[in-house]
């Protein structure tokens, strides 16, 4: 038994291999946090008078806010005034074409497999590329344009078509919402914009990198995603960071809007620097995710949280329309030192809404790991069905897995099933594979990869690819 | 090709083995069988590797030290055991699986690995020999198989490895009559001059199916007696009682557990 407490322990203790920072020349502000800091991001970005209005008031709110503290997370004291709201790749603003995108930082996305050479480009994904703060370039503009497609960074958006982002910024997720969304209102910097217009079915998927790289920086974009009457979009996006050991701080809002009979599928693989066995660095991961559903629409999140030091995420869907959907599939490793306390809120308004939410946690190491989720069904959400699966699986003795579902129903017409498993991977099954001839390693990944089939299966191949094999490493060690 | 010499194996202090020898030709099977307790599953798990006995004696294949090995490389050099309770694998696909493990086995060889298209073929065979339709492919490993669909796949896998020493733990428990005809039928077509099986078992109903060079008789980790098939018959009609001249020791064997039950 010890002996394989012991292969574990070197199996989840694996290095992380998108730990390097690169050196760009980056416009730094100073550490701190006032009014005059919201200004100065405002006006670095040339903003509208309203936007800064907008942010100010956000502001206003966090000022008087507390941190959340329900959550089974141990956080170490945040000294928001000893961050740096602001940086960004120095470079020229405006990009004309793929070749004036600073090579330095090329090479950054190249040596992390997200080339940013079209022809060199994943088939038919357009990527936004964001480093701390800033969008540096987004692909296949050109194409998408002709469907109608708008797809650039958030700062872009705010310049070229203000109108949408006035309608829609905070309509999803107000800006007193919660404490970490009320402070990415104040002072986010940037993020993409999506627009997709009625009848259009999106001709490639959309994704968006993200990228930390500076020291003592908070990073906080905003994501906002309007999809018309009738038309279909598939979004997705990554994360990573530099090996420090510090924490950084990432706190970002992405809201959804979903109009009628429309689709949108959001798919995350978030891979921030998740800290060192001791539990020293890694990102916290604080974001708030929220989609609105008109009727009969759909709004599809999928998430592989493999990253980060603390994971406090909840992407949720609004059901305001008749016969919408909501669907929440979520993968979580919690390995070494992590933490993670995520789930989903299905609030049911229209009738015969129908949400479901399959949730696979995976806790090894020291980690722990908690599914929280809300499935809220209101007196107006008659034949409101929701169906919810949660997985937990142990890997060793010294981890844990926390499974806290709330359900709040209003309408006796309702339906709500929640069905829990908690599992470990057996000696036996390792056994059993081994004796098939594979490696402790090879039958430890294919058995936690066979955990998170139902969630994997949710995403776009690539991507899926991609997960796969980011839970093999995240479980790997110097095993093999 | 196969020399067991004073084998032993205990789990925490508990002998279970107690000096078992053992010679196995090429292409022979030899039937073991014994009451209750007597270390016939101990047996299987000492030859595979499993962690958790202390292991004594010599284990030989074909002149290679076993014991030494872990468990992936005595499949490798040939072991393969049919588990007496196969284990479930959620989520993986039965033809991932088969493959990973196929190819696993091979590039441990030194031989080229073999390509999805190639090994579907294997795997028709495999699947024809067993009467088991397509869909049984793409199932998950073993979950939510009847008892019968999970020997069944045992024998399956043990067609694709083509191992030089197929060990049978209690391949015929839980099986009804059909599932015992489809199940010996694939053992006994996958006999050959080159592969030599073990076949454990309670009953001497399994080897009116699958026909044994030599029985042997397990008691107290110890093999009492040898003989060929007609030993069994004499089993079926006056029961261990000829050769066990103690109370039977209710060491329990050790089943694989969880997920399995």
């Amino acid at each position: 038994m010890s002996e394989t407490l012991r292969e574990i322990k070197e199996l989840t203790d694996a290095s992380y291999e998108y730990g390097f920072s690169t050196d760009l020349d980056t416009d730094i502000a100073p550490p701190g946090l006032t009014e005059d800091t919201v200004r100065l991001i405002s006006a670095k970005k040339d903003e509208p008078e309203w936007l800064l209005a907008w942010r100010l008031k956000a502001f206003e709110a966090w000022k008087s806010m507390d941190e959340p503290d329900w959550a089974k997370l141990e956080i170490q004291p945040i000294d928001y005034q000893s961050l740096s709201y602001w940086a960004a790749p120095t470079q020229k603003p405006v990009l004309d074409s793929m070749d004036d995108v600073d090579p330095d930082i090329r090479d950054m996305f190249d040596k992390l497999g997200i080339p940013l050479h079209e022809q060199k480009m994943l088939s038919n994904v357009a990527v936004d590329a964001i480093v701390d703060s800033v969008s540096v370039t987004t692909t296949f503009k050109k194409t998408l344009a002709a469907a109608g497609v708008i797809f650039c960074s958030f700062s872009e958006a705010v310049q070229d078509h203000p109108d949408l982002v006035r309608e829609h910024l905070g309509s999803v997720v107000p800006v007193r919402d919660n404490f970490f969304a009320a402070l990415n209102s104040a002072v986010f910097s940037d993020g993409s914009f999506c627009y997709i217009p009625a009848g259009v079915r999106c001709p490639m998927e959309l994704s968006t990198y993200f990228r930390i790289n500076s020291q003592n920086t908070g990073q906080f974009e905003r994501t906002l995603i309007i999809a018309e009457d009738d038309s279909h979009v598939s979004y997705l996006e990554g994360c990573t960071a530099p090996q420090r050991d510090e924490n950084q701080l990432h706190a970002a809002v992405v809201e959804l809007v979903a109009k009628d009979r429309s689709e949108i599928k959001y798919s995350t693989v978030q891979n921030w620097y998740p800290g060192d066995e001791n539990g020293v660095g890694g990102i916290y991961n604080f974001v708030t995710k929220r989609g609105r559903a008109h009727t009969e629409a759909k709004i599809s999140w999928t998430q592989v949280e493999t990253g980060s030091a603390i994971t406090w995420k909840y992407p949720s869907v609004i059901l305001q329309g008749d016969r919408s959907v909501g669907e929440f599939y979520s993968v979580a490793l919690s390995s070494k030192r992590q933490q993670a306390d995520t789930g989903t809120k299905m609030i049911h308004i229209g009738a015969d809404t129908t949400s479901s939410i399959i949730s696979k946690g995976i806790s090894a190491g020291h980690g722990q790991n908690t599914y929280r989720g809300l499935v809220k069904v209101l007196r107006s959400a008659k034949n409101a069905r929701n169906y919810t699966q949660c997985d937990s699986l142990l890997l060793g003795s010294e981890c844990g897995a926390h499974t806290i579902p709330y359900i709040e129903v209003k309408n006796p017409s309702a339906q709500v099933e929640h069905e829990a498993s908690t599992s470990t991977v057996g000696e036996d099954q390792l056994y059993y594979c081994r004796q098939r001839g594979m490696t402790e390693e090879d039958a430890m990944s294919m058995i936690v990869n066979g955990f998170c089939r139902e969630v994997f299966d949710e995403l776009p191949m690539e991507f899926a690819v991609e997960a796969q094999r980011l839970l093999s490493v995240s479980l790997e060690g110097s095993v093999g | 090709m196969l020399h067991v010499e004073s084998l032993t194996a205990s789990i925490g202090g508990t002998p279970i083995l107690n000096g078992l020898d053992l010679d196995i030709g090429s292409g022979e099977i030899h039937a073991i069988m014994g009451p209750n307790g007597s270390g016939k599953s101990t047996f299987a798990h000492a030859l595979a590797g499993r962690d958790g006995y202390e292991i004594g004696g010599t284990v030989t294949l074909d002149g290679v030290d076993l014991l030494d090995l872990e468990p992936e490389a005595r499949a490798a050099a040939g072991v393969f055991v049919g588990f007496q309770y196969p284990v479930e694998i959620p989520g993986v696909n039965n033809m991932y699986f088969l493959r990973t493990a196929l190819n696993s086995v091979r590039r441990a060889r030194g031989e080229t690995e073999i390509g999805a298209r190639d090994f579907l073929a294997v795997a028709q065979d495999a699947m024809d020999l067993v009467e088991m339709k397509q869909d049984f492919l793409h199932r998950a490993v073993n979950a939510g198989f009847s008892g019968g669909e999970k020997k069944r796949n045992e024998i399956l896998q043990m067609a694709v490895m083509e191992p030089r020493l197929a060990v049978l733990d209690e391949t015929d428990s839980g099986l009804d009559i059909d599932a015992l005809r489809i199940v010996a039928s694939g053992v006994n077509a996958l006999r050959g001059p080159e592969r030599s099986m073990i076949v454990i078992t309670h009953y001497q109903r399994l080897l009116d199916y699958i026909k044994p060079d030599f029985v042997h008789v397990l008691v107290d980790g110890r093999i009492v007696e040898s003989g060929d098939h007609t030993l069994a018959l004499h089993l079926e009609d006056h029961g261990y009682a000829d050769f066990v001249n103690h109370d039977l020791d209710d060491t329990p064997e050790r089943p694989l557990s969880g997920a399995a039950r």
